[in-house]
């Protein structure tokens, strides 16, 4: 893959990155972010933020699978941190939207809504990975502590699937799709490993 | 063409209703036969679909409707295209702007809702009948959804009452079941969701007798948009959304508590009464506050009263119970 390739995939992973906020803010502006414009930002930001996790999720099966495709990794941290982005502003729009900032409600929200524990949970895990995304960070951390630190993105998925499933109603279906892709991008790696791992063992009998 | 002023026109020119509803009907259902021949011989299902007599028969027809004391006043009112675009209609899919897509089969003519259980006599009401049982009012109501967000909406109807004393139930009935239509072959997006159908809601005696319960036919002065429950339909203002059952075909009187659709789904979370009620939350999420539909995102949030804002009329019926627990 040449570099100036690769740089004009990277400005296009912007752009849809960048997509759904600029989509969010001109709605705002312009007063067209439908019926419910609250509860627009809160499923559009929240709804990005699962999408783009998982997206990076499949970068290593992918590689596995198919070793020209390993210049994907160069794509992760952006999905990551565009992921990161999309739950903040989803929690700020807890914040500000939903509690109206007040803090006493917000406490109230966290302890008693399990939805919102777990949201909040999904939202601590990935706050460290964001920490750490840094070249510099890696560095400091060693290859191997950080790749251990970085698996904490599996439970933060878990977590946000969870969190869409457990406000929906009761017998609605729709985070299905998302829940089904995940659960097969997370299963995929052990899978993967115990295949590759027979694949040697042929060989070396 | 000079248009004459309501004034200007003798009543005697003024093509009856009924005519003029059995002439748009004739005409419509002639123009989609044909249209429906043409497209099921170009074996194209779908424009069948569009052209089918059954989609919006008599929506966007004006209904007479007179004043009511009982309307709500001192509210903005939700727009048209909110109302009529953001609905809970899952035989027609769980995504709120589904139903307004794909409820255009639904059958609105020729249309019955059968009354039976304990009552004097079962008996079959036709919807033209009924239109004319009583004076249809303009009735302002809050309407405040289960998933905290609110829309003022000016309904078209007459009490429920009304329709009550015309069905003598017997003086054990204790309570009503209403059951909404079901058809899988026009309401293709029921496994959405894993709800048992028919849909079905109730209300106890005198809940469903207190005239703030409305037998609804319109909104906006219009015939009830097919996704907004046409063509009939209950409202109960002082209850969360989803107890105001839409396309009702039975009604019927029992003398216990029925089963109703999201109590049997999850009877934790959605009680039997379910009144709008800001001191008991949903188990996972607030109820004292909510999001006013069509109003931009920073001006949305506002309390949610007790009963709604209805509690002067309706608090009696509860006195005595602890709301807590029959939330």
């Amino acid at each position: 893959m040449k570099s100036s390739t690769i740089t004009l995939l990277k400005i296009l992973t912007w752009l849809a990155c960048l997509s759904p906020a600029a989509w969010l803010a001109f709605g705002a502006f312009t007063n067209n972010l439908g019926p419910d414009p609250t509860a627009t930002i809160t499923f559009t930001t929240g709804l990005t933020t699962l999408r783009l996790l998982t997206i990076s999720l499949a970068i290593t099966p992918l590689r596995r699978l198919v070793p020209q495709l390993s210049w994907l990794i160069k794509f992760r941290r952006l999905l990551g941190l565009f992921a990161f982005f999309y739950a903040s502003m989803h929690l700020m729009t807890w914040i500000a939207l939903y509690t109206g900032f007040d803090t006493n409600a917000m406490a109230a929200d966290i302890v008693k809504r399990r939805y919102i524990t777990m949201g909040m949970a999904a939202w601590l895990l990935l706050l460290p990975l964001a920490a750490t995304s840094t070249n510099w960070a890696i560095r400091k951390m060693g290859g191997k502590r950080w790749n251990r630190l970085h698996k904490l993105v599996y439970i933060a998925i878990v977590c946000g699937v969870i969190h869409y499933w457990w406000q929906v109603k009761t017998g609605v279906l729709t985070p299905l799709t998302i829940t089904v892709v995940v659960a097969v991008l997370l299963l995929a790696r052990p899978v993967l490993t115990w295949v590759q791992r027979r694949k040697v063992r042929a060989v070396v009998a | 063409m000079l248009i004459g002023k309501p004034s200007d026109i003798p009543s005697s020119a003024i093509t009856p209703r009924d005519k003029y509803l059995n002439r748009r009907r004739f005409l419509r259902s002639a123009v989609s036969s044909a249209a429906a021949a043409g497209a099921a011989a170009l074996g194209a299902g779908r424009l069948a679909q569009v052209f089918s007599p059954a989609i919006g028969v008599f929506a966007d027809t004006k209904l007479e409707t007179v004043k009511s004391p009982l309307t709500t006043t001192g509210e903005q009112l939700t727009s048209f295209d909110d109302v009529t675009h953001y609905n809970n209609y899952y035989e027609f899919g769980v995504d709120k702007s589904d139903p307004a897509k794909n409820a255009g089969g639904l059958p609105t003519r020729p249309w019955t809702m059968r009354v039976d259980g304990l009552v004097k006599k079962p008996k079959t009401f036709d919807i033209d009948a009924l239109l004319k049982l009583r004076p249809l009012e303009d009735r302002v109501y809050r309407h405040r959804c289960v998933e905290a967000w609110s829309m003022v909406i000016p309904w078209v109807g007459y009490s429920l009452s009304e329709f009550i004393n015309q069905c003598e139930p017997l003086s054990n009935a204790r309570y009503v079941q209403f059951l909404s239509y079901y058809n899988k072959g026009v309401e293709k997006w029921t496994s959405e969701s894993t709800i048992d159908w028919p849909y079905s809601e109730g209300l106890r005696m005198d809940e469903a007798m207190n005239p703030l319960t409305l037998l609804t036919f319109g909104l906006y002065g219009e015939v009830l948009p097919n996704q907004n429950g046409a063509p009939i339909r209950i409202v109960v203002p002082w209850k969360y959304g989803f107890k105001s059952a839409k396309s009702i075909v039975t009604v019927r009187f029992l003398d216990r508590q029925p089963p109703t659709t999201w109590n049997d789904q999850n009877s934790h979370e959605y009680g039997f009464y379910s009144n709008v009620n800001p001191n008991v939350d949903h188990p996972r999420w607030s109820q004292k506050v909510e999001r006013r539909i069509g109003l931009p995102f920073y001006a949305q949030r506002r309390a949610t009263l007790m009963f709604n804002g209805y509690g002067d009329q309706v608090a009696s019926l509860y006195n005595g119970m602890d709301l807590r627990k029959d939330f």
